[in-house]
Formats: structure tokens, sequence, C-alpha cells
């Protein structure tokens, strides 16, 4: 049986299979405006974000991307301008993802990392995006890895991410990043922040930036004998002074990104790269799920009353989702 | 599926040397929920141009306060069309005598906010003229 279908529809998904065509195309042939309007789609629509990135999949893997993350203030967009250049001297193509973090309160987000890179704007080597976290956790926003592969596709030599100003936990840039940098500033705290847990344990190259400042060594040396009690690893993280403003440091710092590549080329790559596979592998599952049974779960009208009764204090929501989870397992 | 943001870039072409209206206007515009990106000052034509490129927005305000509109503004809808760039919402706010108001409508700036225009005048504005993207 044919179904009916409206001819006016037809012809508008025939015209949407046409435009993403051409998207991919120009992406692939490294076409500013797809670019910029493949990484808009991935922000706002899932179905049509997955057939860019299967399409482009096969293109991605070329580029090196180092991950720039560290506290507000720090100086990250400064130094990243700073490395761009550097890059650059080399012939180098490199494109550049900026998170900003949005506002939990309106939704809306203000986007400020171009204007530490203004000197790069007409470079035609280089592409750089600002983004939103939305409703990102982690320092990184749903719509960054897959921005990522786009300017990978794209035939980017590096790619850059900065994350949003980092305290503690916003440590998704190690899902996503070969080299991690984290950028301190002088003052950052004592010894005693650096043994806590998350940031300082994911920098493969730390970095004391505005180190012109009053107590710089000071903070070399906190930072440096917290990382050497991880004595399980086998790449020592090195700290490097810079002063981004100046770009003093900033070929130290290049060079250390390049012997971690060396690095990672001999020795932890494929296993890490498989930890990152893994990774994403399980959140798609993860997500797809959830996306499922609670857009069910809406359909059916339900959630506004289990909602309810949680604010009745009937039930708690742990017992609901084991609930649902159970229903819904069992029907399918 | 997410909702669809509005996406707006900010501007401040020319050799301006304060950009506080425009980071009011930034500031309220984020407020009511939309992505704003925001150049700095001093930017030509290209760099707004391109900007306006990589961001993919669906918004552009530009603010200026040195008097160049006449010379900056036709420029940057010039490169804007030779870019390609077609579905964007163009306004303006900051000194610009009226006599030039209908000259900028007619090069495709859409409206002008002059000094003293109450933010939530151009919030509605620009959630009202927005262009509908998918």
């Amino acid at each position: 049986m044919l179904r009916k279908t409206p001819l006016k529809e037809l012809e508008n998904r025939v015209k949407g299979l046409i435009e993403i065509e051409k998207l991919i195309k120009g992406i692939l042939a490294g076409e500013k405006r797809s670019i910029a309007r493949a990484i808009t789609l991935i922000e706002n629509n899932g179905e049509t974000a997955q057939k860019i990135i299967s399409a482009i999949y096969p293109y991605t893997g070329k580029a090196y991307i180092i991950g720039i993350t560290g506290p507000a203030g720090s100086g990250k967009s400064t130094l990243i301008e700073k490395i761009v250049k550097e890059l650059r001297k080399t012939g180098k193509t490199v494109g550049i993802v900026a998170v900003d973090p949005t506002s939990p309160f309106t939704g809306g987000a203000f986007l400020g990392d171009r204007i530490r890179m203004q000197n790069l704007s007409l470079d035609e080597g280089v592409f750089i995006r600002s983004m939103a976290s939305r409703n990102s956790l982690g320092g990184l926003a749903k719509a960054t890895k897959n921005t990522v592969r786009i300017l990978d596709a794209s035939g980017k030599d590096y790619i850059i991410v900065e994350t949003v100003g980092a305290g503690q936990l916003e440590v998704d840039i190690v899902k996503v990043a070969h080299t991690v940098i984290v950028v301190l500033a002088p003052g950052f705290g004592d010894e005693i922040q650096a043994i806590k847990a998350g940031l300082m344990e994911i920098g493969d190259i730390f970095v004391i930036n505005k180190a012109d400042r009053e107590n710089a060594d000071r903070a070399v040396i906190d930072l440096l004998s917290a990382l050497e009690l991880n004595t399980h690893k086998t790449w020592k993280p090195p700290v490097i002074k810079t002063v981004a403003l100046t770009g003093e440091g900033v070929n130290e710092l290049l060079k250390a990104i390049e012997e971690h590549k060396k690095y990672l080329q001999t020795r932890a790559f494929d296993e890490k790269r498989r930890k990152k596979v893994e990774a994403e592998l399980l959140e798609a599952i993860n997500q797809r799920i959830t996306d499922t049974l609670i857009a069910e779960l809406k359909k059916e009208g339900k959630l506004e009353e289990l909602i309810r009764k949680i604010m009745n204090r009937e039930v708690d929501p742990y017992s609901i989702a084991e609930e649902i989870l159970k229903e819904k397992i069992s029907k399918k | 599926m997410a909702e669809r943001k509005i996406r707006v870039l900010i501007a401040k072409p020319g050799l301006d040397s304060h950009d506080r209206g425009a980071k009011i206007v930034a500031r309220a515009l984020r407020d009511a929920g939309m992505e704003v990106i925001y150049t700095g000052l001093r930017q030509t034509p290209e760099q707004i141009v391109e900007t306006v490129i990589q961001e993919d927005v669906d918004v552009i305000g530009l603010s200026i306060l040195s008097g160049a509109h006449m010379a900056l503004f036709p420029r940057i809808m010039e490169l804007l069309r030779e870019k390609g760039v077609k579905d964007v919402l163009v306004f303006a706010g900051g000194i610009i005598p009226d006599e030039d108001v209908p000259k900028l409508k007619e090069i495709g700036i859409k409206e002008i906010f002059g000094p003293g225009t109450p933010t939530d005048v151009i919030v509605k504005y620009v959630k009202e003229n927005a262009p509908k993207r998918t």
C-alpha cells in the first residue's frame, strides 16, 4: 500500500536532502559558510545533525585536537590567539571552538572569546566559532564534539577547543582533546588546591599564565610538587610560564604540545582513542534511550502526573524511575 | 530536539573609543535568552562580515558613535551581499542623525535605535523580526 504523502511535504523533504548534500560537499571543500551552517544545525536539530555526522565521519580523525581549560580570567583566549599565530607561521590551518557559559536562569549567553582573538578574524586559514554551553555542565556544549568533527572533516590541521571558565569538575575536555592544557594564573591557590580532584588530573601540560606577576614562581613550585604526587602516570606534565599578552613562553608551550603529541603516537594513543570511542558510544546509547523514554512519557501525558505525585510526597523520583524502566523494558 | 536560539552579533565598526551602549544591548539580549556574540571595539567591515559568516548569526546589531556610519554601514551591507549572506536581520544603534535614517533603511538596515531607547524595545524588535530558520 502506498502511503499518501502530500506533494508539498515530499518536495520539502527532497529539498532538505539536497541541502544536506550540498552542505556536506561544502564542508569537505573547507567552504566557510557550509561549515558555519552545519555547526548551527548540529547545535539545534538532532536529526539533521546525525545525517551530517554520519556522512563526514569517514573524513575525520586527521586533525590534532588541543583542549584549553582553566578558571575564568586566566587568559585562555588570549593564549589561544598567540598559539594560533605561531601555528600559522608554519602554514598549519586551525579551527577554534570557544565555549562560554549559558545562563541557567535565562538560557541566554554572552559569547566574548572572539574579542581576544580579533587579530585572527581575517586569516583565511583560521575558522573561529563561539558556542554557548546550553544545558551541559562539563565545561563544553553537547555540540562541541561534533563541531570539532566538522572542522576536522573540513581539513583543519589543528583544532583548539576552549572550555568555559572551569573550576574543578568541568573535565569533559578530556573526551575531546588529544592534548589538554590547563591554564592557571598566579594566585590560583596553594598546593592543597592543586591536590584536589578534577582539573588538576586532566592536564597534559600546565601553564602559569600572567607570569610577569608576583608569585609566578611560587605557583610553579606549588604545582610541580602537587603533580609529583601523580606517580602512576608515564607522562610527566610540564609546567610552563607564559605571558599571553606579549607572547612570552608561547614557543616553549608549542614545543611541549609537540612532545606530548609524539608521546601519544608512540605509546598510549590507541588506548586513549579506544577509551574515547567507548565513552562516546555509551553516551550515545544512553542519550538515545533516555530521549526515547522521555518522549514516550510526554506523549502519554504521564510526566505531569508523575511530577505531581512527587510534589505531593506520595513517592520519590528514584522509585518512579525504576518503575518506568521496568514497565518500558518489559514492553519492548 | 533543542529549541532554536536566536544568535546575535553585536558589532562595533570604526574607531569608537567606548562601547557602553553596545554592551548594554548585548546584555539585554542575553537576558532575553539569546546567544550574543560581541566583537569588541574597532572592527573593520571585513572583520565584521567574516564574523557573521563564521558564527552563522541570525541578527546583526551595529553600534556606532563616531559619525562614520554613512561610510561604514554601506560597506558592511555591500560585503554581506558580495558574500551571499542574505537571511540576516540588520539593525543599528548609536548616534545617527535623523536625516541619515532613510538612506540607511534603503540599503537594508531594517531599524535604527537612537540614544535612550529602552532595551526592552530592542529585545521585542529582535524577537519579532529575527528570521525564522531551521
